[in-house]
């Protein structure tokens, strides 16, 4: 039957490797509207490894941040899980109760949004909302709590970390707040992070302090981090894989170096093409031509044919499924991390 | 104008740095009060405070030439932006603009840069109204529309009926409608997506060849820099600390705070690099640190830089504030 050999196949991390901490399959979110289903995420599958760090970019409206609240399980209504499992170690997510999903979310999750402050309560002193998130999630003592949220700052890299505690949010600067807020998601020790857009509010000097400290932190702790961005270079200096989402599907995943030098999918290399470098000479950019398309309007087959240059025939009515490709000049084990989803690379499929 | 400065080594005066200039601008510097109200300070015993946004500056925009002017926030950057077109009124220096040039800006925002109650075409044919009264206007914003990548039907349409992307072009052709020969952009692509933000920069930039435009193009963005600018300044807590040709620059920087930046820029090319991150933030602009205000971050500091402010000295073909460049 179709499903078997539909079942898209995911990116498996190296042989050898321990099972994933976050294993996302075939998720698909909707929200019903007036004018109709939107499906803002339509059958993603990933998984992240302990102590990876897997960027997912897209462009505005692709589906990025909403793949990380529905990990999170902080879609908001009418937005639901409409179809498939996320699986955090042993445990499915997707069929928690919401009592049960609050002892997960902060505990075993940790988060990192764009703005600092939407994680901490201007009244509170830093210190005592670290306190009080540490206490709630391993049941310590205010004393052993205290110690704990200090050698936690010490480790993020807040200098005199002791007197910073009685400060209120406000008398930090940017960098340092995030700083705060990553504490704050490492104040559980979880599994897994989510971070959206963590530096993207930040001056590029203090941007590359904190993706450091987070690249530190994730080998140090073995935390897997989804790491949600639009920005080509964060991911290329930061993430060991890639994921390339596009109107909420995924059209290539793989590790990052390969990613960046041979793309396969036209959008993925149409995204690397358009950013400008600091290293690049006077070129034209290449630009792809077009918008991403709006939920209410995506394109049949292949979302992204109307703007591609290569599309075939096939392109315009069936969806292409993520499939295993073998990098060029890769070794066979390489072939199993990189999987594109595109008619140009899939011909087999292209055929029936 | 206020003499520079007592210093022989201020090096770049008008008449030799500044010969085929568009605009130029000499030892500008604006000084924001910041202090607490009036009350305040009778009662708090508060002090004064005054925030020196822009410190000095000096710099050319060449006629058909793109500056850019760098920096993180808090530079100074937009405030000389808008000082340059008369935005904000100087506290001190001077902007000189050559004889009949025409200026516009370009702002980073798309959604506020619009009356959204106004149809495209009349936010369009806006400024032309004013600097060419006796034009067709309607032929002009078709001209326009086209010419920005838009089409002649767009011209009945509001704002919100369009992308970011094509809102700025709308804000290029409203730019355009006076047929200026300087625009001022500052930040025109970072609310925009990377796929669109290339359209946009390739848009600008093409006209700026095809029309002979002079550009001053402003950005914390160092790759969007180098893509569209010749010369490049770059700006710490309001002091202009290295101007240099943008290969110059890019390829060579001189100043150990440009050094810093180009270091700490991602770059898709070097994978996982491990470079120690830079070192402190930006202090705060109010109480800026004596002498050299990025020496508590310098890795080259010496006891001079601590108590003496340097001053810009040229350094081959390029300029740079520093006592330890070399």
């Amino acid at each position: 039957m179709t499903q078997i050999e539909r079942a898209p196949v995911t990116p498996d991390v190296d042989e050898g490797a321990q099972a994933p901490t976050l294993s996302i399959r075939n998720l698909t979110v909707e929200i019903p509207t007036r004018r109709g289903l939107l499906r803002p995420v339509d059958d993603i599958s990933l998984d992240i490894a302990p102590g990876e760090i897997l960027g997912l970019v897209g462009e505005s409206g692709a589906g990025k941040s909403m793949t990380g609240s529905a990990v999170i399980g902080l879609i908001e209504r009418p937005g639901r899980i409409a179809g498939g499992k996320i699986t955090l170690g042993a445990t499915e997510l997707t069929s928690l109760s919401e009592a049960e999903m609050r002892k997960v979310r902060g505990k075993r999750i940790g988060m990192i949004f764009q703005d600092p402050m939407a994680s901490l309560n201007p009244l509170k002193r830093i210190g005592d909302t670290l306190i009080e998130t540490i206490q709630i999630h391993l049941g310590l003592s205010r004393e052993e709590a205290r110690t704990r949220a200090l050698s936690l700052l010490n480790d993020v890299g807040i200098p005199a970390a002791e007197s910073r505690m009685d400060g209120y949010p406000h008398e930090f600067s940017g960098g340092m707040r995030q700083r705060v807020v990553i504490a704050l998601a490492l104040a559980g020790e979880p599994e897994l992070i989510i971070a959206d857009e963590p530096t993207t509010a930040l001056d590029v000097s203090v941007q590359a302090q904190i993706m450091a400290e987070l690249k530190r932190l994730c080998r140090e702790r073995g935390v897997a981090i989804l790491l949600i961005t639009h920005d080509m270079g964060v991911i290329a200096e930061t993430a060991n894989r890639i994921a390339v989402l596009y109107a909420g599907r995924l059209c290539e995943v793989g590790r990052v170096r390969e990613t960046f030098e041979e793309p396969w999918h036209p959008y993925t290399r149409g995204l690397m093409q358009s950013t400008p470098s600091t290293i690049a000479g006077d070129e034209q950019l290449q630009q792809i031509p077009g918008a991403m398309p709006g939920l209410t309007a995506i394109p049949s087959g292949c979302a992204f044919h109307p703007r591609c240059s290569e599309h075939l025939n096939a392109c315009a009515t069936q969806r292409p499924d993520l499939t295993r490709v073998r990098q060029s000049g890769g070794t066979s084990d390489d072939a199993a991390t990189h999987s594109v989803a595109c008619w140009l690379h899939t011909p087999e499929q292209s055929e029936s | 104008m206020t003499n520079p400065s007592e210093t022989a080594t201020v090096a770049p005066t008008p008449e030799t740095k500044f010969a085929e200039d568009i605009v130029s601008v000499t030892q500008l510097t604006k000084v924001f009060d910041v202090s607490k109200p009036w009350l305040n300070r009778v009662l708090e015993g508060a002090p004064q405070q005054h925030l020196t946004a822009v410190n000095e500056v000096s710099f050319g925009v060449p006629a058909r030439g793109v500056y850019a002017l760098v920096g993180e926030s808090g530079s100074g950057k937009s405030t000389i932006g808008k000082m340059l077109v008369g935005l904000l009124p100087p506290t001190s220096g001077t902007v000189t603009v050559a004889p009949g040039v025409r200026m516009q800006m370009i702002f980073q925002s798309p959604f506020a840069s619009m009356n959204p109650r106004w149809r495209v075409g009349d936010i369009i044919a806006e400024p032309g109204r004013v600097t060419h009264p006796d034009r067709d206007h309607a032929k002009r914003i078709n001209e326009l529309l086209e010419m920005v990548g838009l089409s002649a039907a767009d011209s009945e349409k509001y704002p919100h009926e369009f992308s970011g992307g094509q809102r700025q072009r709308i804000a290029v052709a409203r730019a355009l409608s006076p047929e200026p020969s300087f625009i001022v952009c500052d930040e025109p692509t970072s609310a925009l997506d990377v796929s669109v933000q290339a359209q946009v920069l390739n848009l600008m930039r093409d006209l700026q060849r095809d029309l002979g435009l002079a550009y001053l193009f402003i950005s914390h963005d160092l790759s969007v820099v180098r893509y569209m600018a010749d010369r490049v300044g770059v700006l710490y807590l309001g002091r202009l600390i290295e101007d240099a040709a943008k290969d110059d620059l890019f390829d060579n920087p001189k100043h150990p705070y440009t050094q810093m930046l180009l270091e700490a820029a991602p770059r898709t090319d070097t994978f996982g690099r491990d470079v120690p991150p830079p070192i402190g933030e930006i202090p705060n602009s109010i109480t800026p640190p004596s002498g050299c205000a990025f020496h508590p971050r310098c890795p080259l500091a010496t006891e001079r830089c601590r108590t003496e402010p340097p001053e810009m000295r040229h350094l081959g073909r390029r300029l740079v504030a520093c006592h330890e460049a070399t």
